[in-house]
């Protein structure tokens, strides 16, 4: 019971490029301030138990999923979730045009968990094999695509950043 | 104007119609993290509510103390069974017409069924306070075994149903009998069977499973006293349904009940039923006077809303010495655990399991199903299948391949020799249901000749060689399923849910300058509807798709309909589609003979517009008949253009398929690999094929899941011992295998654009197709049937008990 007057705890992070200063409990998620406190809704909850991946985001340069990290580690972090994704123009990144062209989605729950992902990825391994990407995105599920296209839309993506474009169509 | 310089290959792909892979619509905000799911919606001065569990399966409630609770910071309230009594809602009716406690009334009879609900001004101090109420119990044996639930000295499970003989389904023959359901022709059948030349009797049991959409089951209540209204976002697949239930339950108006599906992140069955959490929520948010969250968490999700299966069918099949079918015995034994709760229409309450008949011509058939509560979860849902069709397919798919082992037969040719005959349809099967339309053969041949049936089976035969001269530890399994579904419930003669006939809905409401809204009601979960359901439109009325939204999910706004599950959105709100749509296209043809100065019959459709037959150059098209319609519209004739329609359907679809799953296992480590898994489809006339084999690669993904190890597992006395993702299993990429996807296309006579519905068939196919492939690698080994899942370490413990091991 005593836990409950614990006082809150001041943290700043940078998140999509903006400074954000807040108050937090010491035991708040991340996944919960970035959804709650910062209304960036766009990461997910699945499983609570750090298996679905749908609440990625890119930390310092890491894959982090968020739902098993207390927001005050993330004290002085440099954070990207899929609402910072989009190019500064406002057009789709590649992963997100990926996704669409090769149907690399169905629901959408899983999707921004798995384009932060997939993003980290191709930073570390920009012209992954299949068997890498399979391999690469093991730590996200999704329960409607079968991972096909998801992939391909990763292939996609690769491709474009790499300047080539990916010629297979979505199946 | 631009009409007039492109050709109609150029028209036609620019209204992007049924037969494209039209890019989907939701995926420009799902990409961008701008989905608007449940967890998503927040209201001003929301409350957060949270359920206290039994840890016991079965056990009287002797005290719950929430005192203490209530002085944990932040908690406001705790409703437990007496407050909810006090406004009737300490049970509600399940969608099996069963009742089910909202919350503990007394006893509890599964693990982490719901006990009490804490409300509180965050999710964490919920959770502080669901830690700080005190429940004492008192334990009670437990029923854990579907075959020993009516033993008679059985614990008594729902007291609440002591004494009463006959249930909404008919007699009781036990204390833990919900319904006996019986189909098809018990004399004929026994003397199929007592006259048979070849018999074959197997216990062929599905486990128990779980849909386990990504996002679970949650909602928001908000309860406006002022107005007497009711607001609910909720994961809802059947919004109308629940408005309608919450209605009937809160004795609130319906027209005062507003019902909002937003964006709903998988459902698979999950999201049909209605579960505690909703009632606690809205009961929260009338009590407060604010609206309440409920977020269940994954163990929640797992081990208490609406699991999967859990039947166990004793399969009878005979047959002549040369492999000709004459006649099908199923009894079943189905596990529902604690309460009722499956979402069959009410005349089923086996769903269609008599589509046990599956793609053969069996003479004459007999079904029993005998339903029993245990100390298990309550459900019973169709997870991405019509109801109970997946159970069928898999009693029939392996009764076929047990059949052809024990007659030494190809499986292959015993299917092609027992197939229903492309001229018996429609086809009337013994169970009686009538078959729209079928070309079962010309599928499986297909089937056979794309993956070189005939090499695999010598390749085979050559391994079993090897393996038998010890040069080899692997064995090669070739697993074929061919599948009917049955879907698209379901026409009102015989199909309803708590009397609400089960027909669905659509509103197409043009725009002047040409664009459209269209209404629906079904409710998309990730099946693209806002991407395909234009497709028929644009196909229909010439409006590029692109210029049509749809809405789903709304009860203010969309026609009342039952919703999105059983693949019945192509089937029947698909129909309502066209069938809107084709009441615009009549009122614009008269439109159009008004402002061509003809007659309406003068007229023929022309991909986007009407033109004058023998003189194409004269021609309205659609969008200048649109604006006509509310600007200029001819004399006596109501100005605008909208249409609803109301489709009751006048039979169910059957999808069918032929799938081939090629396995190799390794029998020192019982690792298996799926070499190859080819899937044919036929759901008849295809909108999007895109999104066709999106949806095949996903319920292959699934069904491989079920097949080969997700399981719902209880110990002894009733505990979950897989209840989160651990260890239920779900694959991933890594494990999940390459499909290959084929189609044949046979168009549904009935329906409007013959389309049959597509989401499921790989659920029900899939199933069987790994099932028979493992099966069908140990079988040289003297196996008959290895039941489901197939796991690696099962499949290690099948090789150890032939004495592969040493």
């Amino acid at each position: 019971m005593g836990r409950n007057a614990v006082a809150k705890t001041q943290v700043r992070m940078t998140v999509n490029g903006k400074e954000v200063e807040s108050l937090v409990e010491p035991r708040t998620l991340l996944i919960h301030h970035l959804r709650e406190a910062l209304s960036l809704t766009g990461s997910h909850i699945g499983c609570d138990t750090t298996h679905c991946g749908a609440c990625t985001v890119d930390l310092d340069g890491k894959s982090v999923k968020s739902c098993t990290m207390f927001a005050v580690q993330a004290d002085g972090a440099h954070i990207t979730t899929i609402e910072g994704m989009a190019n500064p123009d406002g057009s789709l990144h590649a992963l997100q045009e990926g996704f669409r062209m090769m149907h690399g989605l169905q629901c959408g729950f899983c999707t921004p968990g798995m384009i932060m992902r997939a993003h980290r990825l191709l930073q570390e391994n920009p012209r992954p094999t299949e068997d890498e990407i399979r391999f690469g995105i093991a730590g996200n599920l999704c329960r409607c695509t079968g991972y096909q296209n998801i992939v391909k839309a990763i292939q996609y993506a690769a491709a474009k950043l790499r300047g080539e474009t990916f010629a297979e169509a979505a199946e | 104007m631009t009409t007039a310089v492109l050709t109609r290959e150029q028209r036609e792909a620019k209204l992007e119609g049924m037969g494209c892979k039209r890019k989907r619509v939701e995926d420009i905000r799902f990409t961008q993290g701008k989905g608007n799911y449940v967890d998503d919606v927040k209201l001003p001065g929301m409350l957060f509510g949270d359920f206290v569990r039994s840890q016991y399966a079965h056990a009287r409630v002797k005290r719950i103390d929430s005192s203490k609770a209530l002085k944990v910071p932040g908690v406001l309230a705790v409703l437990t069974a007496e407050e909810l009594k006090g406004v009737n809602l300490a049970w509600m009716p399940t969608l099996a017409q069963d009742v089910q406690m909202v919350l503990a009334d007394g006893k509890v009879l599964f693990q982490n069924q719901e006990v009490a609900f804490v409300v509180a001004e965050d999710r964490y101090a919920a959770a502080d306070g669901v830690e700080a109420v005190e429940v004492e119990y008192e334990e009670l044996p437990v029923v854990i075994d579907p075959f020993k639930a009516m033993a008679p000295d059985a614990p008594v499970l729902r007291e609440d149903l002591v004494g009463k003989t006959s249930g909404a389904h008919g007699p009781r023959k036990h204390h833990n009998h919900i319904f006996e359901w019986t189909v098809g022709d018990k004399a004929g059948t026994d003397a199929a069977l007592a006259n048979a030349e070849v018999t074959i009797k197997e216990l062929i049991s599905y486990h128990r499973t779980h849909p386990s959409p990504l996002e679970t089951c949650q909602c928001v209540a908000s309860f406006d006293k002022i107005k007497g209204e009711l607001t609910v976002y909720g994961t809802f697949q059947a919004p109308h349904i629940i408005r309608t239930v919450a209605s009937l339950l809160s004795k609130i108006p319906e027209h005062k009940i507003h019902i909002i599906s937003p964006d709903i992140g998988g459902g698979f069955g999950n999201k049909v039923g209605a579960y505690p959490g909703y009632i606690c929520a809205i009961v929260a948010s009338i009590v407060t006077g604010r609206p309440v969250k409920w977020v269940e968490d994954r163990i929640e999700n797992l081990t208490t809303t609406s699991f999967a299966r859990d039947y166990h069918m004793t399969t009878e099949i005979a047959a002549t010495r040369e492999g000709k079918v004459t006649g099908l015995r199923v009894h079943v034994i189905a596990d529902h655990g604690g309460f009722d709760a499956c979402a069959d229409p009410s005349k089923f309450p086996a769903g269609f399991f008599n589509i046990v008949t599956g793609s053969y011509d069996f003479p004459v058939a007999h079904v029993v199903v005998d339903g029993v509560y245990t100390n298990k979860a309550p459900g019973g849902v169709a997870y991405r299948c019509s109801l109970r069709v997946t159970e069928a397919a898999y009693a029939i798919e392996r009764g076929m391949d047990i059949l052809a082992q024990k007659l030494g037969m190809d499986p292959a040719e015993l299917r092609l020799k027992n197939f229903v005959r492309s001229e018996q349809f429609p086809y009337q099967s013994a169970l009686g249901w009538e078959y729209d339309s079928g070309n079962y053969h010309t599928a499986m041949n297909k089937a056979l000749e794309s993956v070189g049936y005939r090499q695999l089976r010598a390749e085979q035969a050559a391994k079993r060689e090897a393996f038998k001269r010890g040069e080899t530890r692997e064995i090669m399994g070739i697993g074929l399923c061919f599948f009917t579904e049955i879907v698209g419930a379901g026409p009102s003669k015989n199909c309803d849910i708590l009397g609400l006939a089960m027909f669905d809905s659509c509103e197409i409401r043009l725009h002047p300058t040409g664009s459209a809204t269209a209404r629906m009601g079904s409710k998309s979960q990730g099946q693209g509807h806002e991407t395909t359901y234009p497709q028929i439109i644009a196909t229909e009325i010439g409006i590029p798709a692109d210029d049509i939204t749809v809405e789903e999910g709304n009860t203010d706004t969309a026609p009342y309909g039952i919703g999105t599950f059983g693949s019945r959105s192509t089937p029947v709100a698909g129909a309502a589609i066209a069938m809107a749509a084709r009441k615009i296209r009549n009122k614009a043809q008269m439109i159009a003979a008004y402002m061509l100065e003809v007659h309406e019959g003068d007229l023929e459709w022309d991909i986007d517009g009407f033109r004058v037959k023998g003189l194409p150059e004269k021609s309205k098209s659609m969008k200048e008949i649109v604006w006509a319609a509310y600007n200029s519209p001819p004399p006596g004739m109501e100005p605008g253009l909208e249409a609803v329609s109301y489709y009751d359907p006048p039979n169910m679809t059957y999808p069918f398929g032929a799938y081939i799953c090629v396995m190799d296992i390794d029998v020192d480590t019982g690792v298996y690999k799926v070499r190859r898994f080819y899937a044919l489809d036929d759901c008849g006339t295809r909108i999007n094929p895109m999104i066709i084999e999106g949806q095949v690669h996903g319920g292959l993904t699934e069904a491989f899941a079920i097949a080969m190890g997700q399981e719902i597992r209880y110990d002894a006395i009733g505990n979950v011992v897989n209840g989160s993702f651990m260890d239920f299993f779900i694959p991933t990429a890594v494990e999940t295998p390459h499909w290959e996807t084929d189609h044949t296309v046979t168009p549904s006579p009935h329906h409007p654009i013959g389309a049959k519905g597509v989401g499921e068939s790989p659920n029900v196919g899939g199933v069987p197709a790994f099932s028979n492939a493992v099966n069908d690698a140990f079988s040289f080994l003297g196996t008959r049937h290895i039941p489901m899942p197939h796991d690696h370490w099962r499949n290690w413990m099948v090789a150890h008990s032939l004495g592969l091991h040493g």
